[in-house]
């Protein structure tokens, strides 16, 4: 789940991570007081979750409250990235002598995480990595023991900082390591992490991604990660109140299968004989019946939904089962879209015949009934 | 000689008594699995189907001799579950589970290392060596013995392409799930190393998924080492928008790393054959086989 710049800042103050003074705004009025309180000049950012949000026009600087006002109307309700601008934050300008780049990450190779630094901040890290990869500081953090002073003052020492800013840096980084153990995150990144001219350092930016799979243990998060809005569609927060793992995606053919890898490759079965998938249903590895028929409800619900392709390969799922699901959802609300369904495995039989005394006939390899759905059923 | 279970293979089942732990202790006994204990605090001197259940993965080890453990515990107790089950010098120790949080599954990894343990997965359908035993999930009955050693990311696609080998008349020496998550025990390089080992492999297919570098790393020490078995592969989620996690916590694709397009290239440059769709495995396998020959 990832969170807002402002939450993110919020989080990392508590923590005694500097953060340029500021406050958010939903209104372009608001954003125009925050900004009479503040005084000086101001940058309003509009608070989205996509990356890139400056070269999309989502920061801007501002010099009068008035022009906080303009610039705060502008962005309010507009798109960035596909992602609609419900928040401003206004932040006092900073005085900026070197932009810096930290981030603290989930390393698959090395199995724990990672804190990249940078001297080279305030731009795209992966086209410092590609340019000038040994601008770059890395440092693998032990997942019992943690940051520890003198693997803090290496990157700071790498960073170029000594004497009093060797400190500084030091509390800062181990500061936002603590941020990321304290919120399970699989991504603390500050882009820029600015010194100013009087050689203090703040987080200018924050970015934070908590651990999915952690929020059992947060449940300040909780209530949070379920809401529709910038991270979820309408309907992939409906799939989620179902427990379904859901991706809506572009196109009209709806697709519901049993297992992430398994509807992955029917996804990519159904671009390859040039049909649009709409959307990547997981129902799971022992899908029972409710669980086929709600994730049927949800995509055939779906206005853009032309054909629904149903691809099961029962082993702890069983077909009669997924039969079932099927055959509740014709009898309560009806199948209100074409649907072609493959079904081979555990009580195929017995889920076969349910299906055809309905007028369904499951084929048997995923690639006809790709191939079919993709012609439009 | 298959790699990491066989015939010998004494297992316990820990959280044996819970809804998935049972059920599956059941399908692995089944399949043939000797599964000799089982493990759920505060459930100690009850049996399941026959098999006694302990207290405790120490107590259960010295009562049965068992050598490696099956995890169904909850996500939350996951952890401590599987550093019990390597105190107890198991090995390998296959967790199931899905939903550990990755810290928790760095943890698990830092303690395995200590131990020389062999993590299979989480998030794993499991182990299995087809007429031998299974540690795991899968159903048994689209498995054959054979050579073909099958190593994935993921669950039913396996199944899937297991099925359409076995269809073909080709069997598999061992196949296993590396597991869903970003954090995961074996990578298919530890794989790809085992597999070269064991002569009972003649030949490997690689089941791949958008997400991280497994797949790159997989291929660059293909190259590197001039593998001397034919790999094949399919990878999966071509058509998965970048940010969007696909079910599994490591589908995703992060920046520019971690495309279907990259892992493909990638493979195909150090020579291994990909197939366009999953149903194009068996062929490709026999036509690579019969060119190195």
């Amino acid at each position: 789940m990832k969170l807002f710049e402002f939450e993110a800042k919020n989080l990392a103050s508590n923590l005694g991570i500097t953060t340029p003074r500021g406050a958010v705004a939903s209104s372009a009025e608001e954003a125009r007081d925050i900004h009479k309180r503040l005084g000086g000049a101001v940058v309003v950012k509009a608070q989205v979750l996509v990356a890139g949000r400056g070269k999309a026009g989502g920061i801007k600087f501002a010099s009068k409250p008035e022009e906080t006002f303009d610039r705060a109307k502008e962005m309010l309700g507009s798109f960035i990235k596909g992602e609609n601008v419900r928040k401003v934050l206004i932040e006092q300008k900073l005085p900026v002598k070197k932009e810096l780049y930290v981030s603290i990450a989930e390393d698959r190779m090395n199995k724990c995480q990672t804190v990249l630094a940078s001297r080279q901040g305030g731009i795209d890290i992966e086209e410092v990595a590609r340019t000038h990869p040994e601008e770059i500081a890395r440092r693998h953090m032990d997942p019992v023991y943690g940051i520890r002073g003198y693997e803090a003052r290496d990157l700071a020492l790498n960073l170029g900082y000594g004497g009093q800013q060797l400190n500084m840096i030091c509390d800062l980084l181990t500061n936002l390591y603590r941020l990321s153990v304290i919120y399970d995150c699989e991504l603390v990144e500050s882009n820029p992490l600015v010194e100013t001219q009087d050689g203090r350092f703040l987080a200018a930016d924050l970015r934070m991604i908590i651990d999915d799979n952690s929020l059992f243990r947060h449940p300040e998060f909780q209530e949070r990660s379920k809401e529709p809005g910038a991270e979820l569609t309408p309907l992939e927060a409906k799939a989620r109140e179902n427990n379904l793992a859901f991706v809506e995606l572009d196109g009209d053919i709806g697709i519901i299968g049993n297992g992430a890898g398994l509807v992955m490759a029917t996804i990519d079965l159904v671009k390859y004989y040039g049909g649009q998938p709409a959307n990547f249903c997981d129902v799971g590895g022992g899908a029972a019946a409710d669980r086929v028929a709600s994730a049927l409800g949800i995509i055939q619900s779906s206005d853009k939904v032309r054909t629904v392709l149903v691809n099961i390969l029962a082993g702890i799922t069983r077909c009669d089962d997924v039969a079932k699901g099927i055959l509740d959802v014709k009898k309560v609300v009806g199948l209100k879209k074409p649907l072609v369904v493959r079904m081979v495995g555990t009580n195929e039989e017995e889920g076969r015949r349910l299906l055809e005394t309905a007028g369904i006939i499951p084929l048997i390899h995923m690639e006809d009934a790709a191939r079919i759905a993709a012609k439009g059923a | 000689m298959p790699i990491l279970v066989g015939k010998e293979t004494r297992a316990i089942v820990q959280g044996i008594t819970g809804n998935q732990g049972s059920f599956h202790a059941r399908l692995m006994l089944e399949y043939g699995t000797k599964i000799v204990a089982g493990v759920t605090p505060g459930k100690g001197g009850t049996k399941l189907q026959d098999v006694p259940v302990y207290d405790t993965v120490a107590t259960a080890k010295d009562e049965t001799n068992a050598d490696s453990s099956v995890i169904f515990v909850p996500a939350p107790y996951a952890k401590e579950a599987a550093m019990e089950a390597m105190d107890a010098a198991l090995n390998p120790v296959v967790i199931i589970t899905e939903g550990i949080p990755a810290r928790d599954e760095m943890v698990i990894m830092r303690y395995a290392r200590e131990h020389s343990t062999v993590i299979v997965g989480p998030n794993t359908p499991g182990v299995i060596t087809p007429g031998q035993s299974k540690l795991g999930i899968m159903p048994g009955n689209v498995f054959r013995p054979g050579s073909v050693g099958l190593a994935s990311r993921s669950g039913t696609l396996t199944y899937e392409i297991a099925a359409s080998l076995t269809h073909a008349g080709i069997g598999q020496s061992t196949c296993l799930g590396i597991g869903g998550d970003p954090i995961v025990g074996l990578s298919f390089v530890d794989v790809l190393k085992m597999f070269r080992e064991d002569s009972g492999t003649e030949s490997l297919v690689l089941i791949g998924e958008i997400g991280g570098t497994a797949e790159e790393d997989a291929a660059k020490y293909i190259a590197d080492t001039r593998y001397p078995k034919p790999v094949v592969a399919y990878v999966t989620g071509k058509a998965a928008p970048p940010g969007k996690r696909m079910g599994h916590a490591g589908a995703i694709i992060t920046g520019s790393e971690g495309t279907a397009d990259n892992k493909i290239r990638s493979l195909v440059a150090a020579g291994v054959r990909v197939a366009e769709i999953p149903s194009g495995i068996p062929e490709l396998l026999v036509r690579k086989v019969q060119t190195v020959r």
